[in-house]
This record gives structure tokens, C-alpha cells and sequence, in this order.
């Protein structure tokens, strides 16, 4: 009773605010509101028992994602409201993409409901007496390493490849020189002097 | 597990060697060319006699998600061979503006796609060609600050996203409606009863695919991005990730839907037909040699996908000859590209600067004649066997419609390659001055791929056979 009044709590809570995310006037609203829908997914992955999942959902996209998307959305200077002016004009084409998507989730979902899929018959059916992290983090290690270093690989040319787009050399850079600053000596730096009273001193 | 560490030796030199040569690029400094082009030449060949010391090994490593076979070994051995290349005749384009990253997207590049044509998992597939992918995506805009290089690595990147999306909810409903993304357990259930889930699952892995071999009505992008990339990633573009996502195409339709031949031979000879027509088409009328590449690149993927319709061992072994033949052309005729500049120094891409050419280079246009006529495959050159055997495949799978159907598109397609030669030998000069030679390296490569092409191809007809038969074999 309690998992079904939790489930159309948090049902309802990731429709409403996802839908918020498109309605709201404010950029940065809308990113609020897509932090409340992750929240509420993470709530209902808890309860289809997938808890590693769930706290993946609040771990990188709470922690990581939606945080770089506030501050892309602070950073461009975007003006919304004329973004929003060609709103009639392309509408065909959104209407078009819309239509197409829904018809894909009705056809998914009737292939679901004619018995089109068969969970049963998985290649590597979960076993019931582990956590999901045990269950995940052996398939990954044994059966899937390969892919997993492979992924590795993909990560490391992501970064070189934001490096070679990105990397400049500045002229005019004023940086740090480790073994100047440990060669300098007390005496190259420091200079006793011992000015007369009342005379002043030159520096 | 360390047994099958040992039966992926060729992946393992070429993630170590590129790693080698990102350390050498960060340490020596990007003026040290001759150093980590070295090194990233010797991993090539390395990992190439890797793939030969594997010969005849046909074992599934990693719990079946990856295949060492002699089709994934024809196929990295053709890759290897492109990058190696597109090493080698990079320093001179990029003069000043060499960067030791180029070799390395290459390596990683090369070790994507090695992967790609040895997959036998879902996963693997996707994993090797984002690999692929994203090393290729940098590659296109490698020179940052030209607008068009720009362009067209973002071009790549928007479309090839969304390639990958489609490819992927393809993927989701094949497992969904299979229950595995192993290869040999998805042919397990085409055989049965087919429905409308695993038919759209075979739709959109077709389509995401489609992109990547720039099939017809995937294409879109290929002109555009193989005129504003550099021009030894165009070569690259054109030789080694085709070679790649064709053989991986391969697998996928033989291996994964091999029983479900109703269900994609009707999609794949729409995308062979398409192809053939439009990539014909579209080159008339073109004013750069590059874009003009391009347009014979899609027409020339057609071709191929009339070997993979039929769907037989003969089909496979004609799209792999297919494959190695084009790959040897395709990188002459960028080649000669790379070689035409004006007395400045500049690249010269326009078509109509090539008039003349058999004036003031006759030996270079000589060479960039026979490789158009092996493009388009008229018989004295090596060119029309390939063509011949996939039309005997698609003949011989009771296909005639498609085959006299993509023959008399092949004579269009003749055309514009005979208005290029036209115009190099018989138009009057050009105003725009043809010199600036290659070096000695670049002139030995286009003499002996024009040579091979010419006549001496010929003789190697009973050993490409073999080479074939033994690497399709493995898929039946």
C-alpha cells in the first residue's frame, strides 16, 4: 500500500515537474525543475529496486549535470524571450518530432503488451540474493571488460580531442618558475642596511 | 582471460603505441614530427604483424563480445594500411601546424574500427564506433582556426550524433524484443517469428549505420565534411572508416539478422540503389575535386551494398575485394590531390584548375586518369573487377533487376569522371598555375597504386580470391 502510494507520489511529481521544465520562464527555473524530476526518478528506480541506479541519478546528474547545465544557462547571455518569438514558426516542424516520438511510445508500449518481450530469457538473468552494485560491478569486471577499458579509451580521446580544440599557447603569461624561486638565495633578496637616526632611507 | 589478452594483440599495440605516441607529442614537443610519426608508423605496422601472426585463429575472446577472426583480420588489415598512409603524407600538409595529436586520433581511430570489424556484441559495436567517431570528429576540425575545417567537424559531430541516437534506439529494441545483444543469440531469434519491434530494431541499426558508410539517404553530410576537413583526413575519411563501418555492416546483416534476409535485403538494396543514382547525380556538376571524392565515395558504397544484397558467401567476398580495391584507389586519387598547389604553396581544389594538367604534370595526371576509369570501372582497369564480382553475386542470387538496374547507373556515373580527365587533358591551361610536386615518398605511393590498378592488379586475382573466400567464410 505504502510502495503504491510512494510510486504515484513520485509518479506524479516527474510528470508535473517535467513538465514545468519546458513551461517555466526562467532558464533557471526550468533546470530547478529538472533537479526536482531526477530527484523524483531516483525515487522510483528505489522502489523498482535498483538502488545503485538511483543513487547514480542523484550522484551525477543532481550532483554533476544539472549543476554544469545552471552554469552554461548563467554564463551564455541567451535571450530567451527571442529564442521563444520563433516559437509559431517552427512549430510544424516541433509538432512533427512530437508526433513522431508519442507514436514510438504507443508502438513500444503495445509491443510491451502484446508479450514481444521476453525479460525472462535474458542472457545474463540478475541474480536475486546480491545488491545491484555486486551484481553490476561483477558483469563489468569479468564479462564486460573489454568494453569497459575500450570505454576507457573513448574518454581518453574525448580529452585529447577538447585539448587540440580548445589548447592555445598565450604569449605574455606570466607563470611560475619552480627552480627560479628555489635557486633564489637569502642574500639576492635581502639587504641589511643601517640608516642613520634622522636620515632617512633609500630603498 | 590471459589467453584471450593474447589473441588481442593488435588492439593491445595500438592503445600502448598510441599512448607512446601522446607522451612523445607531450615531452619532445610538437616540432619533433619525424619522432612521433615514427612512432605511431612502427605501431601500425606492428599491430598489422600482429594481425598476421593471428592468422587463422577463429576464436570469440571476452565472453563472446568480441571475435578474433579472418574477416575482423582482412578488414584491420586494409584499416592499418589507410592510416599508415594517412600518416605518412600528413607532415607535408600541415606545414607548421603538425600537431602530435594527429597521429595519435589516427591510432585511436584505427583501434575503434579494428574493433568495430571484429565485434560480435551490440555493445561492442557502439563502443568501437564512438571510438571511432569521436577521434574522427576532432580529426575534421583538426585545423581550428580554418572556418571551413570548423564547419565541418561540427557538421560531423551534430549529424553523427544523431546518427548514434538512431542507432542506438535501434539497439535498445533489438535487445528488448531479443533478450541479448550477442550477435549469434539475435540470429538465434530472427530465425523464429518476426515482429514489428525487431523489424524496426533492424530499421534503425540499418539507418545508424547507413551514416556511417554515407548511404544514400544518409549522406548528407559526406560532401560537405570531405571539403572542409583537411585533406589527409579527407583521405582518411574516405579510406580506412568506410572499410571499417562496410565490414561492420557485414557483420551486423550476416551475423545478427543473417535469418531474417526478408526483413533488411529489401532495406539495403533501397540503399544500394539510392546511392548508386544519387551518388551519380550529384557529382555532375561539381566544382571541387573534393566534394566531387565525395559524391564517388557514396556512389561507390552503393556498389558494395549490391554484394551485401545477395546476401551469399560470393556477395561478402566480392564486397571485400570490393573494399580493398576502392581503399587502394580512393587514396591514389587523394593522393594527387594532396600534390595539386598553386606556385604559393596553396592547396588548389577547384576542378577547373586541373585543365591542363597533362601539360605541366603529365606524369600526375596520368596517374589521377587511371584511377577516375578504375573508379568508375571501365574494364581495362582493376577497377571493373570488383564491380564485376558484385554484380555475378547479385546475379547469382537471383537479383537481375538490381544488377542491370545499378549497371546502367554506373554509366552515368562514368560521365563526370571522363568530364574530369577531359579536362585535364584536352581544355587549355588553366590561369591557376598546377606545380608544387610531392615528395619522394608521396610520388612512390601514386606511382604504385596507379601501377597496380593499371594492369598488375590482375595478377593478383587468385590470391585476392583466397584472401576473401577465407575471410567471408568465416561469417557462414
Amino acid at each position: 500500500m505504502i510502495q503504491l502510494f510512494a510510486f504515484y507520489l513520485f509518479a506524479t511529481i516527474v510528470i508535473a515537474s517535467a513538465a514545468m521544465v519546458i513551461f517555466a520562464r526562467n532558464p533557471v527555473h526550468s533546470v530547478m525543475w529538472l533537479i526536482l524530476a531526477f530527484f523524483n526518478a531516483a525515487g522510483l528506480m528505489l522502489l523498482a529496486g535498483a538502488e545503485f541506479i538511483a543513487m547514480l541519478l542523484v550522484i551525477v546528474y543532481v550532483g554533476a549535470v544539472a549543476v554544469l547545465f545552471l552554469f552554461v544557462v548563467m554564463m551564455l547571455n541567451i535571450d530567451f524571450a527571442e529564442l521563444r518569438a520563433g516559437f509559431v514558426r517552427y512549430l510544424p516542424l516541433g509538432a512533427l518530432v512530437a508526433i513522431i516520438l508519442v507514436a514510438e511510445l504507443v508502438f513500444a508500449v503495445g509491443a510491451w503488451q502484446a508479450g514481444g518481450v521476453d525479460l525472462a530469457a535474458r542472457a545474463a538473468p540478475a541474480a536475486t540474493d546480491t545488491s545491484n552494485i555486486q551484481q553490476i560491478g561483477e558483469l563489468l569486471y569479468t564479462r564486460y571488460i573489454f568494453l569497459f577499458e575500450a570505454a576507457g579509451i573513448v574518454l581518453l580521446v574525448a580529452m585529447i580531442g577538447a585539448i587540440v580544440l580548445t589548447h592555445r599557447q598565450r604569449g605574455g603569461v606570466r607563470t611560475q618558475n619552480i627552480s627560479a624561486q628555489n635557486r633564489r638565495r637569502p642574500e639576492d633578496a635581502t639587504r641589511l642596511v643601517d640608516p642613520g637616526v634622522g636620515q632617512g632611507m633609500e630603498l | 582471460m590471459s589467453a584471450d589478452l593474447a589473441l588481442i594483440w593488435p588492439e593491445l599495440i595500438l592503445t600502448i603505441g598510441g599512448l607512446i605516441t601522446l607522451m612523445l607529442g607531450t615531452f619532445a614537443g610538437d616540432r619533433q614530427v619525424g619522432l612521433y610519426q615514427l612512432s605511431a608508423l612502427l605501431t601500425l605496422a606492428a599491430a598489422a604483424a600482429a594481425v598476421i601472426a593471428l592468422f587463422g585463429v577463429d576464436a570469440t575472446v571476452f565472453s563472446g563480445t568480441l571475435s578474433v577472426d579472418g574477416f575482423g583480420g582482412f578488414a584491420k588489415l586494409l584499416i592499418y594500411a589507410a592510416s599508415f598512409v594517412c600518416i605518412l603524407v600528413a607532415p607535408r600538409f600541415f606545414t607548421g601546424g603538425m600537431r602530435a595529436e594527429y597521429p595519435v586520433l589516427i591510432l585511436f581511430a584505427a583501434l575503434g574500427m579494428g574493433i568495430m570489424a571484429s565485434s560480435r556484441d551490440l555493445m561492442t559495436l557502439y563502443v568501437g564506433l564512438e571510438l571511432n567517431s569521436l577521434a574522427a570528429y576532432v580529426l575534421a576540425s583538426f585545423m581550428r582556426t580554418d572556418e571551413r575545417s570548423s564547419e565541418a567537424g561540427l557538421k560531423y559531430f551534430v549529424l553523427g550524433a544523431l546518427a548514434s541516437g538512431m542507432l542506438l534506439y535501434g539497439i535498445s529494441l533489438l535487445y528488448g524484443f531479443t533478450g541479448t545483444t550477442d550477435f549469434a543469440g539475435i540470429a538465434a531469434r530472427m530465425g523464429g517469428e518476426m515482429n514489428i519491434g525487431l523489424i524496426f530494431g533492424i530499421v534503425f541499426v540499418l539507418a545508424g549505420l547507413g551514416f556511417k558508410i554515407s548511404a544514400v539517404p544518409f549522406h548528407m553530410w559526406t560532401p560537405d565534411v570531405y571539403e572542409g576537413a583537411p585533406t589527409p583526413v579527407t583521405t582518411f575519411f574516405a579510406s580506412a572508416p568506410k572499410v571499417a563501418a562496410m565490414a561492420l555492416m557485414t557483420r551486423v546483416v550476416i551475423d545478427a539478422m543473417g535469418p531474417a534476409v526478408g526483413a533488411w535485403q529489401q532495406i539495403i538494396i533501397f540503399l544500394s540503389l539510392a546511392s548508386i543514382i544519387l551518388g551519380a547525380v550529384g557529382a555532375i556538376g561539381q566544382k571541387n575535386i573534393k566534394r566531387l571524392l565525395a559524391y564517388s565515395s557514396i556512389n561507390n558504397v552503393g556498389f558494395m551494398l549490391v554484394g551485401l544484397a545477395a546476401g551469399t558467401q560470393q556477395g561478402v567476398e566480392a564486397v571485400l575485394t570490393y573494399l580493398l580495391v576502392y581503399m587502394v584507389t580512393t587514396l591514389g586519387a587523394f593522393l594527387v590531390v594532396l600534390q595539386l598547389r598553386d606556385p604559393a604553396g596553396n592547396q588548389v581544389e577547384s576542378i577547373a584548375a586541373l585543365a591542363g594538367l597533362s601539360q605541366r604534370r603529365p606524369g600526375l595526371a596520368a596517374a589521377m586518369a587511371v584511377f577516375l576509369f578504375s573508379l568508375a570501372g571501365i574494364p581495362p582497369l582493376f577497377g571493373f573487377w570488383p564491380k564485376y564480382l558484385v554484380f555475378e553475386a547479385a546475379v547469382n542470387a537471383n537479383l537481375v533487376p538490381l544488377a542491370v538496374a545499378g549497371i546502367v547507373a554506373s554509366v552515368i556515373g562514368a560521365f563526370y569522371y571522363i568530364a574530369i580527365i577531359k579536362t585535364m587533358y584536352f581544355d587549355d591551361k588553366s590561369d591557376v598555375e598546377v606545380t608544387g610536386g610531392g615528395n619522394a615518398v608521396e610520388g612512390t605511393l601514386v606511382t604504385v597504386s596507379a601501377l597496380w590498378l593499371s594492369v598488375i592488379g590482375y595478377l593478383f586475382i587468385p590470391m585476392l580470391a583466397i584472401a576473401s573466400a577465407s575471410a567471408a567464410s568465416v561469417l557462414f
